[in-house]
């Protein structure tokens, strides 16, 4: 099973919203997986303030803001939103990223950018979303995921997006069946990974071809060409919206866009709620066709 | 001995009436003879397993699995259909004014299930006497081992269609991307053409029989044959 919704605004008006309507949506995919779940917000002040970057870190030592602004000789902030926690400081992502890794290599980092934030844990979606402060969360694009395991345990960092680029998220419902022979290439190539996850070779790859000056649609287009399995994934970045399904097509997936947003999720009941949902053209994104969306 | 009343119309709003309460009262004995359910908000397994001649109409989109199993019961849609919709079906119709999601009418040995919009993948799959009745396209693998029944679509058709049909019948207004195994063009005779018409003006649609193909079962995978042996 597992659950995905997304929501991509493009009314501005609505984007005090987003982390209201995001929790709706969540909420009606518990069902679908109730072990554990993830958000990934992009555009929110108080996670990433403005001409800053930020990193979510799992299993962060409680000094870990202070001995990274030592390091980089800046003021870090820090939210506590447990299990993750969420650092910012005006430095480049990457650098405040590879530094947490460099700090404490004991703990995951599990997404970094200059606009996203990632939240994960497990135990129920709604209990997490509202300690994550989900419901009062702005922001101008949001995905979150409610895992039912099947490749691997239900971990936090087992838990979905897989945010391993930056800005990046990927979602997945499904399975990948050879996901470990194209994780020992890309081993083989020195990509570092942090779970035993299927779905984390998937953003891995994703991330590469990206980093390879890919576009979105190419990129989730050799994911096709090489991936075996079934798989709905919803891929965003910072400022694309993506959905992609196997040829198969088996997993759900089921789109609404209007002029205030797109939105997409496993199944209708998760979009019922929004603002203006019967007026939006729904539809059911056909097999092996790359949908992306631009901000 | 106990006497069916059918009572003449109720509404039950989902908003305060759960789906097993909802399900509770279209089998019950005293089920009214016209029910309208609103709100349903894409909840799953609306009017399943009906087994009475009733008039069902949901007002909005549905979820998984509505108005499966239905025998007799007359369910419309007005919206959207999630997976499965009238899944294995006896008897009776359903209507879906909007969309249908993937497996529409899988399995359903009778009735009539028409969809106004578009049908996604597997629309059919293992039909064994239903007929179906498309206003737009429908997906790939659509009719995928069709045993009885007929299937008709006025726009196009998605890849592999009809394979390994045995006895289906299917017309096909539109372009057709694939033919699956076994599925071949066959000719339009003059009782397949009323056959057409009968079930056009059966789900309410204006179209003209002369504009369709008609496809079936080529019949070469009903036997073994030791010289495809490789193949199998």
């Amino acid at each position: 099973m597992c659950g995905i919704v997304g929501l991509h605004l493009r009314d501005t008006a609505l984007e005090p919203r987003l982390g209201s309507l995001l929790t709706g949506m969540l909420g009606q995919m518990v069902d679908r997986g109730p072990d554990s779940a993830g958000v990934a917000v992009y555009g929110n002040p108080v996670f990433s303030p403005a001409g800053e970057s930020s990193v979510s870190v799992l299993d962060a030592p409680s000094d870990l803001a202070a001995t990274v602004g030592d390091a980089l000789g800046v003021t870090v902030g820090a939210l506590d939103l447990a299990p993750t926690t969420v650092l910012h400081a005006p430095v480049p992502a990457a650098l405040l990223a590879d530094t947490v890794r460099a700090l404490a290599p004991a703990a995951t980092v599990i997404g970094f950018g200059d606009d996203v934030t990632v939240l994960k844990g497990t135990g129920d979606p709604r209990v997490l979303a509202e300690n994550f402060g989900l419901p009062s969360v702005s922001g101008w694009q949001g995905v979150g995921h409610t895992r039912m395991a099947t490749e691997s345990a239900v971990t936090a960092a087992g838990s979905h997006p897989f945010a391993v680029g930056p800005d990046q998220c990927l979602v997945h419902n499904g399975s990948f069946s050879n996901h470990l022979s194209i994780k020992r290439e890309l081993e083989d190539e020195g990509v570092v990974f942090d779970s035993e996850n299927d779905t984390e070779v998937g953003a891995r790859f994703v991330a590469q071809h990206l980093a390879e000056g890919a576009d979105l649609e190419k990129a989730l287009r050799l994911l096709g060409e090489r991936f075996d399995g079934f798989y709905t994934l919803l891929v965003s970045t910072s400022d694309s919206f993506a959905v992609v399904r196997d040829p198969i097509a088996c997993k759900p997936a089921i789109v609404a866009e209007c002029d205030a947003y797109v939105a997409m999720a496993s199944e209708f009941r998760a979009l019922a709620g929004l603002p203006g949902i019967a007026d939006a053209h729904i539809f059911e994104p056909e097999p092996d066709r790359v949908y992306v969306w631009q901000r | 001995m106990t006497t069916d009343t059918l009572l003449p119309t109720a509404t039950y709003d989902l908003a305060t009436t759960t789906t097993r309460e909802l399900n509770a009262a279209l089998h019950a004995t005293e089920a009214p003879a016209s029910v309208e359910v609103t709100n349903p908000q894409g909840a799953h397994a609306l009017a399943c397993g009906l087994n009475r001649p009733i008039d069902v109409r949901v007002d909005g989109h549905v979820g998984y699995y509505a108005a499966g199993m239905n025998q007799h019961a007359h369910v419309t849609i007005d919206g959207n259909a999630g997976v499965g919709v009238a899944e294995n079906m006896m008897s009776g119709s359903v209507r879906v004014t909007g969309d249908a999601s993937q497996s529409a009418g899988a399995t359903a040995h009778g009735g009539l299930l028409v969809i106004e919009g578009n049908a996604a993948a597997r629309c059919g799959i293992s039909m064994k006497g239903v007929d179906i009745v498309v206003g737009g396209d429908i997906g790939h693998m659509s009719a995928f081992m069709g045993q009885a029944g007929r299937l008709v679509v006025l726009g196009d058709a998605g890849e592999a269609l009809g394979d390994s049909l045995y006895e289906a019948r299917i017309y096909v207004r539109g372009r057709v991307a694939s033919l699956g195994a076994d599925c071949v063009k066959k000719e339009m005779r003059a009782e397949h053409v009323a056959e057409l018409q009968e079930l056009l003006d059966a789900a309410g649609f204006d179209a003209d029989p002369a504009e369709f193909t008609r496809y079936g079962s080529a019949r070469q995978l009903y036997h073994f044959h030791v010289d495809n042996a490789s193949a199998y």
